[in-house]
């Protein structure tokens, strides 16, 4: 059963359906009690990277989910949940993310050359960074997937598993142990998306 | 980088799509499900779907009908009609909806833009203007296009955008419905005064207009066409084969 993390931010409905379609059991909540029930976790958000980190303090689910995490309970951040997996945001002031992944999180206009729209918003092609992702398992080299996001994750290492092409090479996919990480929606990519997302409903664990 | 979109619209009123199709293989060619199911698995990069209903009960039936394409359809929405208060945003955006498209709503409502986008963000919000030439100016049209509102429409344009309108969709009354390809000047004019995705929308009659529309305007973002798509007149999985042969990147 997979336990989609409701803290406050953004809809929640079309994340939860895709999964119905691909025939996972999800159930949402913002409880930890109730979410420690889950045998996979997806934080998604849209939103503001401080605000979003706020709220997850303020009800206790940032402790939960790091601690989850370190049982090797399977995690998947999406979009802005994506960005939260980092060190820190530039988003507004500086904030804290929850640190399982090395890396930040930056505005695209202080990097993207000039005369490209911002948000980047559409349909863009994912290159693979790692044969070995399990998470694009199922995906080809250059399917297209859907973004809207305004900041990316930069410096990410090791964990990265995809960029996308906007000028410059954006982080669209990371995972490194039991933590995943898609800056595009998949709820969102049509088949590839729910492609994507079934690897990480099937994904056995480490 | 990033695809050139291309949008079928579908027009919805007392639950059923307006302008019927001729599509093989649709049990229902007016129902919003099918037919947003079979532009979804046949290319369409986003779908469009205005609510045209002016009665209560037509907006309940067009909310039930939105959360079932919602659930079963896995690309971005974005929903118009009827959306003149926050509430109509929650409404839609509840049933799972991704953006939200003003027209009149904003101009009778000159705050709804900046509070909406305060609290879905502006990527959410989807400035939808029908514009006309009258006396040399591009001009805003309120009610579906049949009222002149006297304002100037780039000004217009680059006011909502500056209040938190993340994309604009331009609908050319001028074009509209003429099937002699989209309004290039006015298209122009809009795409060069605002830095946020710019959709085309009346006057595409064949393949030719679109890949005239993104060669002419790299700036545009996406095509949107309603009847030439739902009467088969212009296929999307073709049409993306032409845009590509003619090295428009588009999503196959």
């Amino acid at each position: 059963m997979t336990g989609i993390i409701d803290y406050g931010v953004g809809n929640l409905f079309s994340l939860k359906s895709s999964f119905e379609a691909i025939g996972a059991e999800t159930f949402v909540s913002g409880d930890p009690a109730a979410l420690t029930q889950a045998d996979r976790l997806v934080l998604p958000g849209v939103g503001a990277f401080g605000d979003a980190a706020d709220k997850l303090r303020a009800t206790g689910l940032d402790h939960f989910v790091r601690d989850r995490a370190a049982k090797g309970v399977p995690l998947l951040g999406i979009c802005l949940g994506m960005q939260l997996l980092f060190e820190k945001g530039y988003e507004y002031g500086e904030h804290e993310g929850l640190g399982l992944l090395r890396g930040r999180v930056v505005p695209m206009a202080d990097y993207l050359p000039r005369g490209l729209k911002i948000p980047h918003m559409g349909w863009n092609g994912l290159h693979r960074c790692r044969p070995d992702s399990r998470l694009l398992a199922d995906t080809a080299e250059g399917d297209f997937v859907y973004f809207v996001h305004s900041y990316f994750a930069a410096d990410c290492g090791e964990s990265l598993a995809a960029t996308a092409e906007y000028g410059i090479p954006i982080t669209a996919a990371v995972e490194q142990g039991n933590i995943f990480g898609c800056q595009f929606h998949p709820e969102k990519s049509g088949p590839v998306g729910l492609a994507i997302l079934r690897a990480f409903a099937e994904w056995k664990g480490v | 980088m990033i695809t050139k979109r291309i949008i079928p619209c579908l027009d919805v009123r007392n639950g059923r799509v307006v302008k019927g199709t001729n599509f093989q293989g649709l049990r229902d060619v007016s129902s919003p499900v099918e037919l947003g199911k079979y532009y979804s698995d046949n290319g369409a990069d986003e779908l469009v779907f205005y609510d045209i209903t002016a009665s209560a009960e037509g907006r309940r039936l067009f909310t039930d009908i939105l959360t079932e394409v919602a659930r079963t359809i896995f690309i971005p929405l974005t929903v118009g009609g009827g959306i003149n208060t926050l509430e109509d945003f929650d409404r839609v955006l509840k049933c799972g909806a991704d953006k939200v498209s003003v027209n009149s709503g904003a101009i009778r409502n000159p705050s709804l833009i900046p509070a909406a986008a305060k609290r879905y963000g502006d990527q959410c919000v989807v400035l939808s203007a029908d514009v006309k030439r009258v006396d040399g100016q591009f001009r805003v049209f309120a009610k579906g296009g049949r009222e002149d509102t006297g304002m100037e429409a780039i000004g217009w344009i680059k006011r909502c955008v500056a209040n938190g309108a993340g994309e604009v969709v331009l609908n050319s009354i001028d074009t509209d419905g003429v099937k002699g390809g989209f309004d290039l000047p006015m298209l122009d004019a809009v795409s060069s005064a605002v830095d946020v995705p710019v959709i085309a929308s009346g006057g595409a009659g064949c393949e030719a207009d679109f890949v005239t529309l993104f060669q002419t305007l790299p700036k545009v973002d996406a095509g949107l066409a309603a009847s030439i798509f739902h009467f088969g007149q212009v296929r999307i999985p073709e049409l993306k084969r032409t845009l590509r042969e003619n090295n428009i990147l588009v999503r196959l």
